[in-house]
Parts: structure tokens; sequence; C-alpha cells
């Protein structure tokens, strides 16, 4: 995670002193081309694979199958709930990695452990914790339900499970690197007259955008790709609780193989489209 | 740049709640919205079936009514409705799983079994084996699936519906064979769950299994899922076996009372599954490989549906008994299943 931002110095470095790698040229070849070959099979044939899968019957077809009526509400639902719980876990990650990093107070390592969690965590476990507390046999019992405000087999409950299972991405990211950075910027800043949110904004949060970012776009990832979790809070209604992974599964049984994978190539483009805009933020501000 | 990204994304989240929430008002004025919430291999039957309905219903009394489905393992689906999932219908794999239901939170009447006609099972099925194509290994009956070096894919009775008949078919022709001999029973059962190569936890992943990754001598299969099977993935694949004797499978359906009152439905949910028994929803389940009810039309696809010997869950009592005889835990499956 570190690493990334640390990329462009590195290959500054790599121009400027190529020399300095000593390693025989067989045991660099072999290793480039172990580490080529190890991406190529796990990671661009399967993606390619996808994409030919998709297109099989022609792009009618696949134009059919994502704008269809079950299929387009999946998405829908998937892209509102990744608008509501990316920034949500965002603003909670840089808080929690705030006062983890630039405070020392009681209960601090136990915070950490709490934003581990959800790793630690099975995703089925999370959703089946929610149906407990949450279904009409949970904590509430029926209130939710009686009120129209139903919880889990809902969006609410969906909305809950992702937030749940993404709440580490953007702290895990972030604490690492403000742990590195320590605190002496901001004793500066605070020293030199400024506030709380002046030092938040002005000097912490410039030194953090990278990692921040990468936080954010891992979150987005897996809020959008989350199935276990979802899947058990979810009640799978077509066209009103299935979200893309659980509508990928839903076509995949239903033989209809074709649109499966044309939805599934569909959220591999969300994930390329992702990290092309990382790329061209992270390269536009460099030239600045 | 980042005040920007801010109200962008302030404003898409906006519009889409505000685009969420003025269709669903829209919707709760002019149409109906009904749950259907159902078990695996029915996502044919009810794609055909609510398209009908629809129609039906909107010519008889001018209201729009939407019906949305829900497709999982039998038990699982049965447990969602329980712990909240607000189905209006509830159309499973077997008569234990509404059972379950109708025993908590009061979700519908203990006695749902005699609310509509033939134990509340509008169209039946029955269990057979799907073998590949020119039946290589030579499967006839149920004896040949005890044979060594035969490998055997059906789901497991502790969470699949179709597994359970599955199960009762294969005790009930053993039952028959060895005069009702539990310790020659339970052998039969056991050399033929030592055969299973892979034990899904539901009827439709034991069909990919056996399809689409290939594995397995024979399925045991529910009969409409083996002719679904054979016209979505080829007839020059696989092929149906009917054994000498099966069991009748009676997928029963209910109206989950206490749903259907909270949100005014009472009356369109009935009138849905009443429409099952109509000569036009009979024929729509026959055209979907299940057994109508209706005689006539049973004889008139008497070429689709073969007759033979069948045993029934009355048979083991009922589903209470057979469920606790077989499927609890340190039942009979757990029996011949662990001792292996």
């Amino acid at each position: 995670m570190v690493l990334s931002i640390d990329q462009t110095d590195d290959k500054k470095k790599s121009k400027a002193a190529p020399t300095v790698l000593k390693e025989p040229k067989a045991v660099r070849i072999t290793l480039t081309t172990i580490s080529i070959a190890f991406l190529f099979i796990f990671l661009v044939m399967p993606l390619a694979v996808i994409f030919i899968s998709a297109l099989r019957k022609g792009f009618d077809v696949y134009v059919t199958s994502i704008t269809e009526a079950d299929a387009w509400s999946a998405i829908k639902l998937t892209l509102l709930v990744a608008v509501i719980a990316v920034p949500l876990n965002t603003l909670f990650g840089i808080l929690a990695a705030w006062c983890i990093t630039k405070f020392k107070f009681k209960g601090r390592n136990l915070l950490i452990t709490l934003i581990d969690l959800p790793f630690a965590v099975s995703p089925v476990i999370a959703g089946l914790v929610f149906i407990l507390v949450f279904g009409a046999q949970g904590l509430f019992g029926e209130w939710f339900l009686i009120h129209n405000f139903p919880i889990v087999f809902a969006l609410p409950g969906i909305l809950l499970a992702s937030l749940f299972v993404t709440v580490p991405f953007v702290a895990r990211e972030l604490i690492p690197l403000m742990q590195s950075q320590g605190t002496q910027e901001e004793e500066a800043s605070v020293s030199l007259g400024a506030n709380g949110f002046q030092t938040f904004w002005h000097v912490t949060l410039p030194n953090i955008k990278w990692g921040l970012l990468y936080g954010i776009i891992l979150c987005n990832a897996r809020v959008m790709g989350e199935f276990g979790a979802v899947s058990v809070v979810s009640g799978h209604v077509r066209g009103l609780t299935n979200t893309m992974p659980l509508h990928i599964e839903v076509l995949y049984n239903e033989y209809q193989f074709t649109a499966a994978f044309a939805v599934a190539s569909l959220m591999s483009l969300l994930a390329i489209l992702t990290i092309i805009i990382k790329n061209i933020i992270e390269w536009k501000t460099s030239h600045h | 740049m980042k005040k920007r990204t801010i109200t962008a994304l302030a404003l898409s989240v906006s519009l889409l709640l505000t685009g969420c929430s003025t269709s669903d008002s829209k919707s709760h004025a002019e149409t109906i919205n009904l749950l259907n919430v159902s078990y695996d291999p029915t996502r044919e039957l009810y794609d055909d079936v609510n398209q009908v309905f629809s129609k039906k219903w909107k010519e008889e009394t001018g209201q729009t009514v939407k019906i949305q489905q829900s497709h999982g393992g039998s038990g699982k689906q049965g447990r969602a409705v329980i712990d909240g999932l607000p189905a209006d219908v509830v159309t499973l794999a077997l008569a234990y799983d509404i059972d379950e239901v109708a025993n908590n939170r009061e979700l519908l009447n203990k006695d749902w079994e005699n609310e509509f006609a033939d134990h509340s099972s509008p169209y039946t099925s029955t269990i057979v084996f799907l073998v590949r194509k020119g039946n290589p290994k030579q499967i006839k009956d149920w004896d040949d699936l005890t044979k060594q070096g035969i490998s055997v894919i059906t789901p497991n009775p502790k969470t699949s519906g179709g597994a359970r008949w599955n199960y009762l078919a294969a005790w009930g022709y053993a039952s028959k064979k060895y005069a009702r001999d539990e310790t020659k029973i339970k052998q039969f059962m056991k050399d033929l769950y030592g055969n299973v190569q892979v034990l899904d936890s539901g009827a439709r992943g034991s069909t990919t299994t056996f399809t689409e990754r290939g594995i397995g001598d024979v399925l045991i299969s529910w009969e409409n899922e083996a002719y679904l099977s054979l016209d979505e993935l080829g007839k020059d694949q696989y092929e149906i076996v009917t054994p000498s004797m099966s069991i009748l499978a009676e997928p029963p359906v209910a109206v989950v009372d206490k749903n259907a009152k909270h949100k005014g439905t009472e009356k369109v949910a009935k009138a849905y599954l009443q429409f099952l028994y109509t000569k036009q929803g009979q024929e729509i389940a026959a055209n979907n490989y299940y057994r109508p009810r209706d005689t006539e039309l049973l004889k008139k696809y008497a070429n689709k549906f073969p007759n033979i010997p069948m045993i029934t869950i009355r048979d083991f009592g009922n589903w209470q008994k057979a469920q606790k005889q077989h499927f609890s835990d340190g039942g009979t499956f757990d029996q011949i299943y662990s001792t292996k």
C-alpha cells in the first residue's frame, strides 16, 4: 500500500541507478517471467474470458442483458449502496486514523482491534449478525416491520452489511502512513497558531491524500463486489434487493451464462475504470 | 477540485434517492406488489405464471399487479420469511418448510394445508435420474446407484428440499425391496450415499455440478429440473431414466396471512394461488414439466410424465414425522452418512 505511494520515486531511482542491481541476469529474467506468467494466468486470462463469454452471442445480446429491468435495478442498487457507504467509511476511516496516530489515549489498541474485526470475521457471519439483531425474531422483533421500515431484506440492511465489511479499508490504509509521518508537522502548524481543522485541512490531508485515495478505491471496489454478507441480508428479491454480484449468481443459476458474464464484464469495467481514474489523478497532480 | 467532487457526490446521492422514492410512491398508487418467495427450480415456472396472471388480473379488476420473485434453497427461503422477508405467498419444495413458517410469529394458519385443494399442492413432480447420453453405466433403477464405481450427484438433505424427496424415494424403494427390514434398508442407503461424490446445498447447485462441471455418472433430480436441463443444455448430452418406483413430490403453496394482511394484499394473493389450479395455470405447470393435478391434462401429456408406482409423504406419516426420523440431528441420514 505504501508501495504505491512511493511508486513514482522508485521509478526515478531505478532510471537513475540501474547499475546498482547486482543480481545475475538469469535470476532477473526468471523472476520477471514467473511474475508475468502469474499475472497472465491469474489476472489477464480470467478477465479476457469474462469479456469473451459476455460477447459470445453478439453485441445485441450483451446490451439487452445489461439494460434488462432486473439487471438495471441491480446496477442502480449497487451504485446507490456505493455512493452512500464509501463516503461514510471514508469519513470514519479518516477520523479513526487521525485519532489513533496523532493522539495517545486509553483504549487506542482496542479501537485498532475493532477496526480490524471485519477483516477477521467471515462476511456470512457479518450478515447473520444483522439478521439476529434486526430480523423479525431478533432483538427488536417485528417493530421495524410493523412500522413499515424494514431493515433486513431491504436497502438499510444491505447498506449496514456493506458498511460493516468495508470499515477497515480506509483506516487500515491511513494508519501506517500517518504513523510513519509522525506528528511534527502538525505540532509545527499548531505552534504557529492554526486551529485543529486548519491543521487537518492544510497539513495532514495533503500528506495523506494518495493513501486516502487508494483506500477509497479499495473500499469502493469491495462495496460493489461484496457477495457473502449482502447475500445473507438481501432476501434475493429480483428487481428490488439484488445487487450486481447477486444478480450475476441468479443469471448463472438460470443457465443464462452469457447474460451473467455480461453483467460480470460490466463490474470488471467499473473496476478498471476506477484504476484508470486513480492513475489520471495521480499523473495530473504530479505534473502540476 | 475536492469541493466539486463533494458537491457532485451529494447531488448524485440526492438524485438517486429522490429517483427511488418517486418511483416507489407512484407504484404504490397504481400497482400492487406481490412477493412470491419460492424455491430453486421454479424460476421458469413462475416467470410464465406471473405474466399470465398479471394480465388476467388486470382484465378482471383493472388493477396492475407486479409479482416479485425470490428464489433459493427451500429451507433457506422459509427461514428468510421467518426472519422478516415480507412474502405475500410462499411456494416451497415441501410442506415441512411451510410448517416451520406457520410455527413462527403466527405468520400463517397452522391448518394451511387445507386452505387449497390437493393438500395445497397445485402441481406435483417426481424423482428421476439424469444420466449422460447413451447411459454408459447402464443405470436403470435405484439398485444401480448402490453399485461400486458409480458416482452419484444429489444435494444435501439437511439443506435442500429436493434432496429430502430424493432420499425418501430411495428409502421407499429399499423399504419395499427388503420388506421393511430396517438394517437392510440402512445398508442400501449407506451404499447409495457412499457413492455420492458431491453433496451440494441446493438442487440447482447439484444440476450445475453434473452438467456444467461434468462431475458424476448420475444426477438424482426433480423430474421438472431434469427436463429443464435437457432443454437448456442439450438433448444430445443427457437422457432421463425413470426408475421402477419413485415418490410423488408435492411442492405446496400458501398465503402468508400476516404479511398479506399488513400489506392489504390478501385477496390478490389468494387469487394468485387459486390461479395455479385453473386449466390455464395447470397447462403452464405442465409446459414447465410439473405434473398437473388436472387428470385430463395429465393424460394429454402422458408421454412426458410416465405413469410409475409412487409412494407419497403419507407413507411416512407426514413431513413432521419424516423430518424427525430421517433428517433431524441423529436421524437416519446422520446414521448412514457419518458412519460410512
